[in-house]
């Protein structure tokens, strides 16, 4: 937070000057039909992408020169938003006169770039960079369709943020050599689900195959998997053997790893007061804090739940005992 | 020529009620819950304000109606309090809320929920409006509330709370309902249905931002929500708002004097300046004109992203709104377009004019023509509309 998020403004008054002339006066709206283009002795390819359903959909037309490659003359159509027809307008500039294979380089980034009114201050609102991803994707489309192959060869790497263009393979590296845990971790190393959003998890404006999330929980998984391993391996002493410190350092490993997250996310947490051995038992005593004290499940799923993960993680025998 | 078609967001302060409100901030300034002068002369206009706003609602004098910062500390109040009382508690463990209420109904409904309580959210129907039967099908003994709006603020539906307050009175279920988008449009009087909460605000109905109110029936007392010096009866604590309760007041007395006009006036401009809308090829309302507030229009434009609509009006000095895709901050299309569910193509083409009483003919003959040669030029660079131009 802090004092320039505490009255947010109109999304508009974060749109450059060049993006607010091109929503008035796209230069390049428009068809090219099969007569133009064979009138310049090109190929017509005409490609859609997005729907409107989802808010966004925009039609590409290039007249392609078939024996040197060049886009002679390109157009669109744009079913979207201003900031939508301001990036398909100046996708379509950046395409002109480029040979399809140069143009399949063009970014969205580049797009968003090209209507910045100086270059260190963004075109759009970081919500609508998703619209200058639309006009990266529909190039692709485009392209594809000229060369009569899969779309999806033009990308040797799986785009996770789309927005960001931050690649599966240099997320998962970066998670993995800082040890990340958050989302907001993720976003401040890569930049990746800083914009439209809907990279982080399920239920934002687009769908995805992997999400920021599912990075977070399999690179969990894998630490976890690594530590049981050393532990079984690396002649770890026995959870019933150890010092009442190193126990209480274990459980609270295995609470930090497992559990807290969840509870926070709750808006709660826990502590743990007391470890005491019980006849065969080991009695771990501890207090729920925040929205954990009085929530309904806290002496029931929440426990069970907590004393699950303790007994398969350290020892068969304990008991969680909230006080 | 600028045009204020944006009423179910905010309107303009009436001058009377902005009048009545000036000796409250350099004249009047007193703390009324201090002994001295200063205090004593605030406490006949509060006392006067207070008549106003009861007899806006017709609340009767047994009852509380608490005046509040705004109508989402109402509605949060409500629900927070109905969790505290009887989920926490283990009375209860269910409420019901229809699946378009304010978000300030819809945020504090979804966190009782991550508190374990269970929420029913009542679907909407063809007509973008909500089933009185489908409160019946939903309540059980277990439930702790029921809460839906009286008008909705996008498609200004109006909900069927007279069959929904009589299935509670049967089930002795509490019923709230956010008469925010009601007051001063349709009439509102708390005597002539059965609730136990209900939700509005100044800003609404001419009245200044910052004042709303609770409606809070006898026995059905809340826990407070804010703590501290006992101000309204020690129902909400913090230091009176002079001004804006005697805004508040006036605003209600204004509303509730012109509402004949707002129901016959404005309705006749409305459903006037709504037919010509329709006239435009591919355009669709969806809630019926006779089940709707008489100051709003929810229409769709085919082929149109609404942002789009809303930025060409806005150059030409008009301002509407939508709750569609990129206009709000978090990209989501319009809830109501969404629940309808009927054309999915339209969810992102929905554009919302909403009058008042100081709507004016010359300003709704001028939109139109705007609104016009937006359509126009959009279509002509709409993918998914068949534009052609001789048509």
């Amino acid at each position: 937070m802090g004092i320039d998020s505490l009255i947010g403004g109109t999304i508009w008054d974060a749109y450059s000057q060049k993006v607010q002339n091109l929503m008035n006066n796209p230069r390049n709206m428009g068809e090219i039909t099969e007569e133009q283009a064979k009138a310049m002795g090109a190929k017509l390819i005409v490609a859609d992408f997005g729907a409107e359903s989802c808010g966004d959909a925009v039609r590409l037309y290039w007249a392609v020169d078939p024996k040197t490659d060049k886009i002679l003359d390109a157009k669109f159509k744009s079913f979207g938003c201003g900031t939508a027809i301001a990036s398909s307008d100046t996708m379509v500039e950046l395409c002109k006169g480029k040979t399809v294979d140069e143009a399949v380089k063009i970014t969205n980034i580049d797009v968003e770039r090209a209507m910045r009114d100086d270059p260190d201050t963004p075109a759009v609102p970081p919500q609508k960079m998703h619209c200058s991803v639309l006009a990266y994707d529909v190039i692709k489309k485009a392209a594809a369709q000229y060369k009569g192959i899969d779309m999806e060869s033009f990308e040797d790497d799986i785009i996770v943020c789309e927005c960001a263009r931050v690649s599966l393979s240099t997320l998962r590296e970066v998670i993995r050599l800082n040890d990340l845990t958050t989302v907001e971790q993720i976003t401040d190393y890569t930049k990746a689900g800083a914009f439209c959003k809907s990279c982080i998890k399920p239920g934002g404006h687009e769908e995805k195959d992997i999400y920021l999330v599912d990075l977070l929980e399999e690179y969990q998984k894998e630490k976890m998997a690594k530590n049981a391993n050393s532990m079984a391996t690396g002649g770890a002493v026995a959870f019933a053997d150890m010092t009442v410190v190193q126990k209480l350092k274990a459980v609270d490993r295995v609470i930090d790893d497992n559990v807290r997250q969840m509870l926070i996310m709750d808006g709660g947490d826990m502590e743990i007061l007391d470890i005491k051995e019980n006849g065969s038992h080991i009695d771990i005593y501890i207090r729920y804090l925040g929205a954990c004290s009085g929530c309904a499940s806290a002496n029931t799923g929440t426990l069970f739940a907590i004393e699950g993960i303790l007994r398969e993680k350290l020892d068969e025998n304990i008991r969680v005992i909230p006080v | 020529m600028r045009v204020y078609l944006d009423n179910n967001a905010t309107t303009i302060v009436d001058p009377h009620v902005f009048q009545e409100m000036e000796p409250f901030f350099v004249q009047k300034y007193g703390n009324p819950n201090s002994l001295h002068s200063f205090a004593s002369e605030t406490h006949q206009p509060l006392k006067d304000a207070m008549e106003r706003i009861y007899a806006g609602i017709n609340a009767p004098r047994e009852d509380s109606v608490v005046v509040t910062s705004c109508a989402t500390e109402s509605n949060n109040w409500v629900l927070k309090s109905i969790y505290f009382q009887y989920i926490l508690t283990g009375r209860k463990n269910h409420i019901i809320v229809s699946e378009v209420e304010h978000p300030s109904v819809m945020a504090t409904a979804k966190f009782i929920e991550s508190q374990g309580c269970r929420v029913t959210y009542l679907p909407i129907n063809h007509e973008g409006l909500i089933d009185a039967q489908s409160v019946r099908d939903n309540i059980t003994d277990k439930t702790a509330l029921v809460s839906v709006m009286m008008a909705n603020n996008e498609t200004g539906g109006i909900f069927p709370v007279q069959e929904i307050g009589e299935i509670c009175k049967e089930y002795n279920v509490p019923f709230h309902t956010d008469a925010v988008q009601a007051v001063g449009k349709i009439p509102v009087n708390v005597q002539s249905f059965n609730v136990d909460y209900l939700t509005f605000s100044a800003h609404k109905f001419h009245g200044p931002k910052g004042v709303g109110g609770l409606y809070i029936k006898k026995g059905r007392e809340l826990i407070p929500l804010l703590h501290g010096g006992s101000q309204m009866g020690g129902l909400r604590s913090g230091t009176l708002n002079v001004a804006g309760i005697v805004g508040m007041g006036k605003a209600m007395e204004q509303a509730i004097d012109a509402l004949d006009y707002e129901m016959i006036d404005v309705r006749a401009m409305r459903d006037n300046f709504e037919d010509e809308l329709l006239k435009i090829e591919d355009t669709f309302v969806v809630t019926p004109r006779d089940k709707r507030t008489p100051n709003t229009i929810l229409i769709s434009f085919r082929g149109i992203e609404g942002e789009a609509m809303l930025w060409d009006l806005n150059c030409a000095g008009i301002a509407a709104s939508t709750g569609s895709a990129c206009a709000s901050e978090d990209l989501e299309s319009n809830p109501v377009m969404e629940a309808i569910g009927a054309d999915a193509d339209l969810a992102h083409t929905a554009i919302r004019f909403s009058l008042s009483r100081y709507t004016t003919q010359e300003e709704l003959d001028y939109t139109l023509e705007v609104v016009k040669k937006a359509v126009k030029r959009l279509r002509e660079i709409s993918s998914s509309y068949a534009y052609t131009p001789n048509r």
